[in-house]
């Protein structure tokens, strides 16, 4: 059952529950910054509608620069900025930063030590009608390998307001990963949000597998293991809102009992939030896991629906990967 | 505001470039690796920045209104550490660590290793936009100090410069001015073979800068160059400062083999054997600094 405690939408699962895209947080969060604080400036590479950017661009038209399209430009003018006391947000499409300025944003931004915030957008194959050009499928793989950054994925326009917002608590860079279409709102402005900290969004006395799922997908998760728990599959699904730090005490506390592991993400199965978890588990306590994601291919256009069906990321697969896990657990 | 340049003062900056090419010499003969040409070439400005250029003060190197000289072209960092530590920002004694374990003084260099290098560089393009963005800070926190962003010949072949002369360009941003160190070498050959930079004086006018040109192992020519570029406060300023690389050096100016080695490293034409190349370049530069000193 949803967990009480955490405070989430008691309206998650009807059918006109509210819908929104996680980059709306952004824009939100972004601007409730702006206020607060005068450090906070912002850059953009032409893409300020579709990221949410407009409404501090104009807000703040003194704390706002538009680079056109030169994302390398961009990271290199945040960590200038940076290096002068400001706290910089960039902001487009993942796949052009952190994935065409990839090298400008390790040099002049990570391993500089710049607090620059990265908004990487139209994350996953949810981007879809673009095609695979526009849906960053890699961008948690490519930035977690870095030391000194934290990485941020959301799970709802609320968390994203709240994880944007928690992004200037470090000095670190820090990477936060947004997507475009509207996904089921599951938190609450009263849901606990922290860096660092995975919550048990779905709980059980006696789970047979612990679901962890980061940014939208977790509303497929929940939906899953709704339907598994009728089914008389109990699980666990964990909301991995933070991918880096990983926590690892939280992960060791949520598969304590029960020893077999899916995780849900729109990203390539290599390198993202699966790759983390399996990379802990396989030096702490080895256990099965099945990892949920784009197996090893781009996707392609068509709608989020469409296509999380067809790359076998919908809630029939997370079902199918809870009953398989919980087999191999037994042999 | 840029203090007067005496004829006094001319001679003690002569002097301390060429000192500055010697520890240059005995810096990376040890280190074994990195870059020659380029350092040696760019002596006479490091020095004229250090000693008399810069409004800075070097047992404070995070003091907020120092003007910032960026060096986007990292691999030349070695003259700017020759520069630091005869500034006193370290002892002249720590440049024997440069390359070596557990050094501040990384093979590029690194912000956080070293206060006052201003910024990590070493992959080329990016210190241009990284100067930008230390301009656009300064504009908004009021302050007034100049931005001096040094960037390579070879660099300019990086398209993240010319997104960053676009936009400094657009935005006509002022106290802002880059020299460029037009020596006219990279690794692989001459610039003009390699991927041809010219006309680079009518390509930064047509992106909306000053330019200026100088001889860059002129000091006393490229201190009126900055000069003048500080009286120009409508746009941004682009100074191609002509430079000799390997200057002080006679085998090594000139010559893009010594672009990326070391002396006494490896045998090169027209050079004296590996061993004596270190030993050869010192004498030469020991009799320029007597020259140098014997002059009224």
């Amino acid at each position: 059952m949803l967990n009480q405690k955490l405070k989430l939408n008691t309206k998650l699962f009807d059918k006109d529950v509210e819908v929104k895209p996680t980059r709306a947080g952004f824009g939100t969060g972004l601007v409730k910054l702006g206020e607060t604080n005068p450090n906070i400036v912002a850059l953009c590479a032409d893409v300020t509608g579709s990221t949410q950017v407009d409404k501090f661009a104009e807000k703040f038209p003194d704390r706002y620069f538009e680079t056109g399209v030169a994302e390398q430009n961009m990271a290199a003018i945040a960590a200038g900025l940076s290096a002068s006391g400001k706290i910089p947000f960039i902001s487009t499409y993942a796949t052009f930063s952190p994935g065409k300025n990839w090298e400008t944003i390790r040099t002049t931004i990570v391993y500089n030590n710049a607090g620059v915030k990265i908004a990487g957008h139209h994350t996953g194959i949810m981007t879809g009608t673009d095609g695979a050009t526009h849906q960053a499928t890699e961008d948690i793989a490519i930035t977690r390998c870095w030391p000194n950054i934290e990485i941020y994925v959301p799970c709802d326009a609320i968390e994203a307001e709240k994880a944007t917002i928690a992004s200037v608590k470090t000095e670190k860079p820090v990477y936060l990963r947004f997507s475009r279409d509207k996904s089921p709102i599951i938190t609450t402005s009263e849901t606990p949000f922290e860096v660092g900290i995975m919550q048990d969004f779905w709980t059980h006395d006696q789970p047979q597998v612990t679901i962890f799922a980061t940014g939208y997908m977790l509303y497929h998760a929940l939906l899953a293991a709704k339907e598994l728990e009728e089914e008389g599959f109990p699980t666990l699904v964990i909301n991995a809102s933070t991918v880096k730090p990983l926590d690892e005490e939280g992960i060791m506390r949520f598969t304590g009992h029960t020893k077999a592991v899916v995780t849900v993400e729109d990203h390539q199965i290599m390198g993202g939030l699966g790759s983390a978890i399996a990379e802990f588990l396989a030096k702490t306590n080895p256990l099965p896991i099945e990892f949920i994601g784009l197996q090893n291919t781009f996707a392609e256009s068509g709608k989020p629906n469409e296509l999380i069906e067809k790359y076998g990321m919908g809630v029939a697969s997370i079902k199918e990967a809870v009953k398989k896990v919980i087999k191999r657990k037994s042999t | 505001m840029i203090n007067e340049l005496t004829q006094e003062k001319l001679k003690d900056l002569k002097l301390k470039a060429i000192q500055a090419r010697q520890l240059l010499i005995e810096t990376l003969t040890p280190a074994g690796s990195g870059h020659t040409g380029g350092p040696l070439g760019m002596a006479d400005i490091f020095t004229a920045f250090y000693f008399h250029i810069l409004n800075h003060d070097p047992k404070k190197p995070d003091w907020e209104d120092r003007d910032r000289l960026i060096l986007s072209n990292g691999h030349i960092c070695p003259i700017r550490y020759v520069s630091m530590a005869q500034s006193d920002y370290f002892p002249i004694d720590e440049l024997k660590t440069l390359r070596k374990i557990n050094s501040r003084l990384q093979g590029h260099p690194h912000r956080t290793a070293l206060p006052g290098v201003e910024t990590t560089s070493g992959p080329l393009g990016e210190g241009l936009s990284q100067g930008i963005g230390m301009a656009l800070a300064r504009n908004l926190d009021k302050k007034d100090h100049y931005i001096y962003v040094l960037t390579s010949d070879g660099e300019h072949q990086e398209g993240n410069i010319w997104e960053a002369a676009m936009f400094a360009g657009k935005l006509k941003l002022k106290k802002f001015i880059q020299i460029i160190d037009r020596n006219r070498i990279q690794i692989d050959g001459n610039t003009e073979d390699i991927m041809p930079l010219d006309p680079l004086k009518e390509k930064y006018l047509a992106f909306n800068w000053n330019v200026l040109e100088v001889d860059g192992n002129d000091i006393k020519a490229f201190i009126e160059a900055i000069k003048k570029a500080q009286e120009l406060t409508d746009k941004p300023v682009f100074i191609i400062a002509n430079t000799v690389p390997g200057k002080g050096v006679s085998f090594m100016e000139n010559n893009y083999k010594w672009h990326g080695i070391t002396p006494d490293g490896q045998d090169v034409e027209g050079a004296p054997p590996k061993g004596e190349q270190a030993k050869k370049a010192m004498e030469e530069l020991k009799t320029w600094e007597e020259k140098i000193k014997s002059e009224q």
